[in-house]
């Protein structure tokens, strides 16, 4: 018992080494036309012997330290207490709900411009994740091609815009439903697939949109994007400086107030807003809708639930398009607020970390994904001094949430429907 | 009630039905006993549709059923309970009644809940519990009570009395009774052979894809051939 810890401390500390030395350790520098691989400085090389200490005494003394880091959430206070009411709960929730949004409202004008758009980016992503929960949360299926949809809504309104001129608010339902359909159309061809393979499939299709972006040049500009996407308006009055289009009034003149350029950050922003809470409340009221109890017997157990006469085509379909359409509208939004887009936004990656959001939070739970939304995406903004260790913190960040909640942030309360008795 | 013609039925290239006829008549209970892998299973998987029947034809209250959809055959009165009782474990024992009742109006659920909870008091009881926390008796009850939301005529269970104790599968096949006595048909598949012959008005005996055998439960249960194979001599 004893020396098998230490055989398997001595083994972790000398992959640490193995894998540590080779990427920290040598540099390759350039010597004229030659490439000189030389050792690193001792500094260096002492930090990677300590981390590598540190891995032997940390695996060689695992079983006790990890008892005590079990023992923290004992001293949670939170963990020993009688759960609330549930309509006391529910009228608490909503209360605070309310202030939240009422607080998002009004925010922005007391902040900086940096802070809005970056909130911007975070309501785009709480949309994404709410989408992307109703797929993975709530249907089960695994799709790890989720970006593909947010791409589509977002050359939707690009290239609606570069070629008709068509606007942002008549781009917004049309991206929202081109995505919608792509997502019926990849639903058929899947439909017969679960887990895994789903999996492959979706991740497939992901890229295999990308690529098409990437490559006809001629329509989609290939790698070089499309640019100048127009700001959305209000009402026909446009935020620029200047009007762009004729008969179109500026906003700034409109009000009489001196032209900023903060006035168009704040509208994208309070646009997202309306749009996160719009998704977020139609899908709270799918999920408490028959289509939303689908959905979780599907994602229980699919043979019983077509026992019971469900079909598994609608409902895995129904799914999938309602997921694509939100990821639809998020694109839209996110081709306005960047005004330029190229397929290197919608990289596996970006995928991922929606997944992420989504298992972070707690599959199927809205506040969890919300939370988890604003978590991900804000957390490495503030991380941006050690950016080269962002994606190690994120990664720790995960392992750790998932020893410790391993049901995310906030897991799934279901919501319940009862019946009045009849008198 | 339930009429089978002639049923091939193929997995892939293996054929794994080689032309069984069976017929249910209305009120009864009919079983459908046999070894692992005779097919018992694949016969109730091609009367819901999946797999489909390759030859022959499935009849069900007059009509031609054979080629419909899985979701069609199951909102068209026929209900099942299917092996290893498949309750959805995260939900609630209410909640797992409602999907039952998925396709029915409010006011038929409340009538079936109150018709499930009166043959199944135990599950009232367990009303908001989470299923998957329950018993493995209390699970079977539950998936029994579900098939019965959706006010089905035809009931057919597959192996109810699959790793549940002595005591329990007597609970459960005196349900079973009781729900032939309120006028419902049962199509009972089963191994154990001597409480669901003991039961059944009649039977059948399926063997590597064929019916060997079929007569009345009493008849079967004394049959000599019946009685080495199945019941222990």
């Amino acid at each position: 018992m004893a020396t098998s810890n230490v055989r398997h401390a001595l083994f972790c500390a000398i992959v640490t080494i193995v894998i540590s030395y080779p990427i920290l350790g040598l540099n390759l520098e350039a010597e004229g036309i030659n490439i000189v691989l030389t050792g690193t400085d001792a500094t260096t090389i002492v930090a990677i012997a300590c981390a590598a200490l540190i891995v032997f005494l940390f695996q060689l003394f695992r079983d006790s330290v990890m008892g005590k880091l079990g023992a923290v959430s004992d001293l949670n206070p939170l963990t020993g207490r009688k759960p609330m009411e549930q309509d006391k709960r529910a009228k608490l929730e909503s209360w605070v709900l309310t202030g939240l949004v009422v607080v998002a409202l009004f925010w922005p004008f007391f902040s900086s411009r940096g802070a809005v758009d970056l909130a911007t980016l975070v309501l785009i992503y709480v949309i994404l994740a709410l989408g992307l929960n109703v797929v993975v949360g709530l249907a089960g299926l695994l799709d790890l091609g989720y970006v593909a949809f947010y791409a589509v809504g977002a050359y939707t309104f690009a290239l609606l815009s570069q070629y008709y001129g068509i606007s942002f608010w008549m781009a917004l339902p049309l991206g929202a439903l081109l995505a919608g359909l792509f997502g019926l159309l990849l639903g058929f061809p899947v439909l017969r697939l679960r887990g895994d393979y789903l999996a492959i499939v979706t991740l497939g299709f992901g890229e295999i949109i990308r690529i098409l972006l990437n490559n006809w040049t001629n329509v989609t500009g290939g790698p070089n994007g499309i640019g100048g996407i127009p700001d959305p308006t209000l009402f026909g009055m446009e935020f620029g400086r200047r009007v762009k289009e004729e008969g179109n009034t500026s906003f700034h003149e409109t009000f009489g107030i001196a032209y900023s350029g903060e006035h168009k950050v704040i509208f994208l922003y309070l646009i997202a807003l309306v749009l996160a809470i719009i998704t977020a409340l139609i899908i709270r009221r799918l999920m408490k809708m028959p289509v939303g109890r689908a959905w979780e017997a599907l994602r229980e157990d699919e043979i019983a639930a077509r026992s019971l006469g469900l079909s598994r085509t609608a409902v895995k379909l129904s799914a999938f398009t309602i997921g694509a359409f939100f990821a639809g509208f998020a694109g839209t939004i996110f081709a306005s607020k960047q005004g330029f887009i190229s397929p290197e936004s919608f990289v596996f990656l970006e995928s991922a970390i929606i997944l992420a959001i989504v298992v972070l939070g707690g599959m199927g739970s809205q506040i969890g994904v919300i939370l988890a939304a604003i978590a991900v995406t804000i957390l490495p903004e503030l991380a941006r001094e050690f950016s080269e260790y962002r994606m190690l913190i994120f990664g720790a960040a995960m392992v750790l949430m998932m020893i410790w909640r391993p049901q995310g942030l906030v897991p799934m309360r279901r919501l319940h429907i009862t019946l009045k008795t009849q008198e | 009630m339930l009429i089978l013609e002639d049923i091939h039925t193929h997995y892939g290239k293996i054929e794994a039905l080689h032309g069984v006829s069976v017929e249910i008549n209305e009120g009864e209970i009919v079983t459908l006993i046999g070894a692992n892998g005779a097919g018992k299973t694949t016969l109730l998987m091609t009367v819901c549709g999946s797999p489909q029947a390759s030859a022959g034809r499935v009849v069900f209250e007059g009509r031609d059923i054979t080629k419909e959809p899985t979701s069609q055959i199951m909102r068209s009165g026929i209900a099942i309970v299917p092996e290893g009782r498949r309750i959805f474990s995260g939900l609630t024992v209410k909640e797992n009644l409602h999907m039952g009742g998925f396709f029915n109006t409010k006011s038929e659920i409340r009538e079936s809940q109150e018709h499930v909870y009166e043959l199944f008091p135990r599950l009232k009881e367990r009303e908001s519990q989470r299923a998957g926390t329950m018993s493995g008796g209390e699970q079977q009850m539950l998936a029994i009570g579900r098939a019965l939301m959706s006010k089905p005529r035809l009931i057919i269970l597959d192996e109810p009395s699959l790793g549940l104790a002595p005591l329990i599968i007597k609970q459960i096949f005196e349900i079973i009774g009781k729900l032939r006595d309120d006028g419902m048909t049962v199509f009972l598949v089963e191994q154990n052979a001597h409480q669901a012959l003991n039961l059944a008005d009649r039977g059948y005996v399926l063997e590597t894809g064929r019916i060997r055998l079929h007569d009345t439960g009493a008849n079967l249960l004394v049959n000599p051939q019946v009685r080495e194979a199945y019941l222990g001599g």
